[in-house]
């Protein structure tokens, strides 16, 4: 007892020591700092000017990586989506689009795309920055993170077309058209709109074009392409019936579609607010215009097919949540949190109607509403940039023609991605083949294609 | 009274589930089955190992009718489920001892109607 009570003594006498020892050091230190101070205010202003603005150059390059990583996490989300809103014997099939579309992307634009996109124009398009040339790709931080940032852009256009043509495309076709998106499609119409972020010019910039985080340059091309895909691939096998009626394919997983959306919204933070590209508090302003069009978005595609169908269909508000996000993309920097309500809102009435449009009326299959969400709403948000502005927007005094130069812009990328989706899908058709056999897609196209099931070993009710 | 049971393709269902009706059979009971026949199986493999699948997914089909329905509904599953190829399928038609209305009490061919 005695040694432990002397123990005791000792640890409390080291705490005291440790106690009186430790202020007395920091004084000490205080004193350093206050003599640094001192120094400083004689040393030239320039140089904490200059440690501010490499630290906001570093707070730069991390948010906009943060934001990429953000975005690029969105390939899951679309694959989460498309594979719930399929069935489940094609379910590697979705996978495996999901995964090439962005690899393969990643290389082409890398190679291609990045260049032809912000190289220095010839008035069409980049010709320089190929394979990291024509820029400082040496002490250059911010060009690199610029390369990653667009990368994972370039890659979500690649993806939307992947579930417009689920369930029937041949997967060494639909391999052919991700190479030509993210080397051709997408950065061209990219450097006419955006090609000024770096080194390249465009006309549509040129006219004052206002897409700030791409509902055209990335969802509409992706979505207008997804409908020429679709066009050209014909729907599945099943889905019309002998009197030319829509007959519905459920998806295997709501779960899942609900996971990727949520995954999607998540990773539409990084989308919007990370096109800032800026550590500063527009990262919040844009957060809350992008989260109130999402939200705006479910709840109206919600009561939207509550009113047409007597229940509101989970499928469809999911849906109205990403047309919310797609139709904000354009305009979240330059509308108030009002204009988003308002753009979300139209946006999620819009894809419902969409939906039930290009399914019943158009005739064509498109098994997760890809090309509604996508081009169909992307369009609006770019229109919406016209209304909503509130610097140049109709309803706030702007006059006409800043919704002129919109709409030109929604035609543009119309006729720019429909039209060489066509040709493109078109080539493939004939050359490569772009759907499987009849045979093949009543087996499902994770055996015909992959030699392999997603669910093996579960028996799962297959009638369709 | 005849129990009918088929073995089909499982993307024939809606075909036969038509056919069926337009001969006035509406009752039948589906499961999912697996099978092996003469069409042999197909061949998976799983990262590298080269799998046999000799069990193909089938639906199987259970119908009991009276008598005089037994043609119809053979004729109405072969309409909807034939394509020609290997693997459309089997029907086997056995005798029904008895079919009791479980609600009702009723037994035989009122049952079955």
């Amino acid at each position: 007892m005695r040694i432990v009570s002397k123990l005791k003594l000792l640890m409390w006498s080291v705490l005291l020591a440790v106690c009186v020892m430790v202020p007395l050091g920091v004084m000490a230190q205080d004193a350093e700092v206050a003599g640094a101070a001192e120094a400083a205010v004689e040393a030239p202003v320039d140089a904490v000017e200059a440690m501010a603005t490499a630290l906001q150059d570093n707070i730069n390059i991390v948010w906009t990586c943060v934001a990429a990583f953000l975005v690029f996490f969105m390939q899951a989300g679309f694959a989460m989506v498309e594979s719930g809103f399929t069935r489940a014997k094609n379910t590697v099939n979705i996978m495996m689009k999901n995964l090439m579309d962005f690899s393969i992307g990643t290389l082409a634009f890398f190679i291609v795309g990045f260049g032809l996109m912000f190289g220095a124009t010839n008035g069409l398009f980049g010709t320089t920055h190929f394979l990291l040339s024509g820029a400082d790709w040496t002490g250059g931080d911010w060009n690199f993170t610029f390369l990653i940032f667009q990368t994972v852009f370039a890659g979500t256009a690649a993806t939307i077309v992947s579930g417009a043509m689920a369930e029937r495309t041949k997967f060494s076709g639909y391999l052919a058209y991700s190479v030509f998106i993210c080397a051709f499609i997408y950065p061209i119409f990219g450097s006419w709109a955006w090609g000024s972020l770096l080194d390249g010019g465009g006309w549509l910039e040129g006219l004052g074009f206002c897409d700030f985080a791409g509902s055209t340059v990335v969802h509409s091309i992706g979505g207008w392409l997804a409908l020429a895909g679709a066009i050209v691939v014909g729907p599945r096998i099943g889905k019309y019936g002998p009197d030319k009626k829509p007959r519905a394919i459920p998806g295997h997983n709501i779960a899942l579609a609900a996971l990727g959306v949520f995954i999607l919204w998540f990773g539409w933070f990084g989308f919007n607010p990370g096109s800032t590209t800026v550590g500063d508090g527009e990262i919040g302003r844009v957060a809350v215009t992008t989260n109130l069009a999402a939200a705006a978005g479910a709840i109206a595609a919600m009561v939207t097919a509550w009113i047409i169908t007597k229940k509101p269909d989970g499928s469809m508000a999911l849906n109205g949540a990403l047309a919310g996000l797609v139709s904000i993309t354009a305009p979240c920097y330059t509308v108030s949190g009002f204009g988003a309500v308002a753009i979300g809102l139209a946006g999620g009435v819009l894809v419902v109607l969409s939906v039930y449009f290009i399914d019943s009326v158009l005739k064509v299959d498109d098994p997760v509403g890809a090309v509604s969400v996508h081009g169909v709403c992307g369009a609006w948000g770019t229109l919406s940039c016209g209304l909503f502005n509130l610097d140049g927007g109709l309803f706030y005094g702007g006059g006409l023609k800043l919704l002129g130069v919109q709409a030109i812009g929604v035609l543009a990328a119309f006729a720019w991605a429909f039209g060489t989706g066509l040709v493109l899908f078109f080539v493939i058709k004939k050359t490569i083949g772009l759907r499987v056999s009849a045979a093949e897609e009543a087996r499902g196209l994770d055996i015909g294609e992959h030699g392999m099931e997603a669910y093996s070993g579960f028996q799962i009710f297959t009638s369709m | 009274m005849k129990l009918i049971v088929a073995y089909i393709q499982p993307q024939k269902l809606n075909d036969v589930k038509k056919a069926l009706f337009d001969k006035a059979v509406y009752k039948l009971s589906v499961t999912n089955a697996l099978g092996c026949g003469q069409q042999m199986g197909y061949h998976e493999s799983y990262r590298g190992v080269d799998v046999e699948v000799n069990l193909l997914k089938k639906l199987r089909l259970e119908i009991a009718v009276n008598a005089e329905f037994v043609d119809a509904t053979v004729d109405a599953i072969i309409a909807g489920a034939r394509t020609g190829n290997i693997g459309d399928g089997k029907i086997f038609v056995l005798d029904l001892a008895e079919c009791i209305r479980i609600r009702t009490g009723e037994k035989g061919n009122e049952a079955i109607g």
